[in-house]
């Protein structure tokens, strides 16, 4: 019920526009200075891996990215249940918002996977179960945003892939466990690197600061595409109308 | 009569069918031309034939499963049928439902029975036959439920058949990868009760949920 | 039991089709869409048959918001779209009956339909055998099967010939005798005695 109510404050349009608005210099000022923490601790102060060398510290760009390559999609499914229930303008933006971004980091987690995979396990690609459902959330990122595109209407659009979201999110685990089983039935398990029992804390807190930073950096991208919608999408509105008024006085 | 309404569509689907039996005789053609293209596509060697038999078998099944989904809706929601299901007092998901059941009678049942042929030409052993049946008997509703949403949520848009293709298969794979390997473990000698168990749970789920997701997606390919 | 439409709004695209439209219909009243090609007579036939959401404004039915009691409203509704909705594989009297199965009443036949719009020698021919007019003869027989009070109809006349047109209009004044609603985009003259006509033109 407060989810209800809170969603229905924050709901209109235009109120979400300026939020967005009002928190946007304030999360990229957050989003340096984890950044910079980050990548200090990462590439300066974490010691060397006993084993991988320096070549382990592409972890501080990877391992955030695939984070938020299930994140997105995690807040994208919620935008598409919100959307479907109650029809909210806002999060009917949200989801095609989130899929582009979504796409792009799941892009990133493959493309630094695979660099970091040939130094450390001689090939750019293995069947690996991590690998695979990577590139088929990849997939359906992609499916996603080329059906938006196949619609018209946008409002329309909007709800049709609110639904191949949710078709998606009931899925993901499905495939995710699927392919660790077909992975686990067909060849011994390929070592994990995620799966060392400890990590150093040097190593480990960089890593965090990483993965906050890039979500964070997720939401300022989100604001700012939500608004280019919702001002394409509302262009017909008062407030719109007044808002270019203004802008174009100024 | 809502509790007939199942079968009303599918029933529609059944003399459409006898009018035009080609058209339903394509997926399976098709099919038997996808087996064939492995063995002259990789090695005519026995061995490894009947090794990825059951991996041949289900990627054709999948692509013939695909070919047929082609334009499941476009028919009926280009001519307005599909507005006649949205004002009748029947429930539209169970009517959607016998249209999809009517078809997978029509289209994939046949290539059940050919399937059991074909595999037996590629060598597969007779024990892990029955373990491929019943993984494409549990699997296939799943394949034709799962892309009658993706149809249906192309139907709207002008551009169909490839769009749907890409939205479709990357959902497929847990199909493929417990039927599959539930054949290979027969083949070995092992248990295959745990991918059919799984199989069995996606198609309970399956056919719970995709109806409903149809439904809502032919609205809105109408909506605009 | 009325059927009103409030300020409604709607968009095609970056365009607006209709803005701040009202209107009220009556039982025993036929309201006529009027207006050239493209002026958005279809998006309003779907609007106000609950197929599409409106930009602003909204459609009541028995003072309720539509697509609150669109499961009440739907069983009321008959639609006749641009397109016949008939499969051209089955034969005339099969359309008619999967029309008849997912119809509300029981107590419908078709057989009137078929004698009343001269179908009788043809009903067991496929349709995709018939003229564009035999059709769309057809298509507007359905509406006579099963009891319904309000029919959306997107230019009903097209292809008919002379007896048909008469036919669809003397079957649509005794709907309206009944205490029907007909809401109809029509490009073509109707003669339909004026008491029962509520205009409306859209324009752009």
């Amino acid at each position: 019920m407060i989810l209800v109510n809170w969603l229905n404050k924050i709901a209109s349009p235009q109120r979400f526009y300026l939020f967005c608005g009002k928190w946007t210099p304030w999360l990229s000022l957050l989003f340096f200075i984890l950044l910079s923490l980050g990548l200090y601790g990462g590439l300066v102060t974490a010691p060397a891996d006993y084993q991988q060398g320096d070549a382990f510290r592409i972890i501080y760009v990877h391992v955030p990215a695939a984070w938020m390559s299930l994140f997105i999609y995690i807040v994208m499914a919620t935008n598409a249940v919100v959307a479907i229930i109650w029809r909210i303008k806002v999060a009917e933006v949200s989801i095609i918002c989130c899929a582009h971004i979504g796409a792009y980091f799941t892009f990133l987690a493959l493309v630094t996977g695979s660099l970091w995979g040939k130094p450390m396990w001689g090939t750019w690609w293995t069947w690996d179960a991590r690998l695979t459902s990577e590139l088929v959330l990849l997939f359906l990122y992609l499916g996603i945003i080329a059906l938006y595109n196949a619609y018209e209407d946008k409002r329309s659009a909007s709800r049709a892939i609110a639904i191949l979201t949710l078709v998606g999110v009931i899925n993901i685990p499905i495939i995710h466990y699927s392919v660790v089983w077909w992975n686990t039935l067909h060849q011994g398990a390929t070592v994990s690197k995620f799966d060392k029992p400890s990590i150093d804390t040097r190593m480990l807190i960089p890593l965090l600061e990483m993965g906050v930073a890039f979500s964070v950096y997720f939401f300022i991208s989100l604001f700012q595409r939500a608004r280019n919608e919702i001002l394409q999408r509302e262009f017909n509105s008062q407030w719109v109308k007044e808002l270019v008024k203004e802008k174009s006085n100024a | 009569m809502p509790e007939l309404s199942f079968f009303i569509l599918l029933q529609r689907e059944f003399t459409i069918a006898s009018r035009c039996t080609q058209q339903f005789l394509l997926p399976v053609f098709f099919f038997c031309l996808v087996v064939l293209l492995f063995p002259l596509g990789l090695s005519p060697s026995p061995e490894l034939i009947q090794t990825i038999a059951p991996g041949i078998i289900w990627v054709a099944t999948l692509l013939a499963v695909l070919f047929s989904l082609d334009n499941l809706f476009l028919e009926d929601f280009e001519d307005g049928f599909i507005e006649l299901l949205i004002f009748s007092p029947c429930s539209l998901p169970v009517l959607l439902a016998g249209k999809v059941s009517g078809l997978w009678l029509i289209i994939i049942a046949p290539l059940l029975a050919i399937s059991a042929l074909l595999s037996v030409f590629l060598g597969l052993p007779v024990e892990s036959l029955s373990t491929l049946m019943i993984s494409l008997l549990l699997g296939t509703p799943i394949l034709m439920f799962v892309g009658a949403i993706a149809a249906a949520l192309t139907t709207g848009t002008q551009q169909n058949s490839m769009l749907s293709t890409l939205l479709i298969l990357p959902l497929y794979i847990p199909v493929l990868i417990f039927a599959s390997s539930a054949v290979q473990n027969a083949a070995t000698g092992l248990s295959a009760s745990p991918q059919l168990y799984m199989l069995s749970a996606l198609l309970v789920l399956t056919l719970t949920l995709a109806p409903v997701a149809i439904s809502s997606a032919l609205k809105i390919g109408l909506s605009q | 039991m009325t059927l009103c439409v409030e300020n409604l709004n709607c968009w095609r695209g970056k365009q607006a089709l209709f803005e701040k439209l009202s209107f009220t219909l009556e039982p025993k009243k036929l309201l006529l869409v009027e207006g050239s090609n493209g002026c958005g007579k279809t998006t309003l036939l779907k609007i106000i048959a609950g197929l599409r959401q409106p930009n602003g404004g909204g459609v009541r039915w028995k003072q309720k918001q539509l697509n609150e009691v669109f499961d009440d409203y739907k069983t009321q509704l008959k639609w006749l779209g641009h397109n016949n909705a008939l499969n051209r594989n089955l034969s005339v009297r099969e359309n008619l009956s999967v029309v008849l199965k997912l119809s509300s009443s029981r107590d419908a036949d078709i057989e009137t339909a078929i004698q009343k719009f001269g179908l009788s020698s043809q009903q067991h021919t496929l349709v995709k055998q018939l003229s564009a007019g035999m059709k769309r003869r057809l298509a507007i027989a359905r509406l006579i099967i099963g009891r319904s009070s309000v029919w959306i109809l997107d230019e009903p006349q097209t292809s008919l010939d002379k007896a048909g047109i008469k036919l669809f209009e003397s079957m649509t004044t005794d709907f309206l005798d009944q205490g029907g609603m007909v809401v109809m985009a029509s490009h073509q003259p109707l003669s339909i005695q004026n008491e029962y006509i509520q205009r409306l033109s859209l324009s752009r």
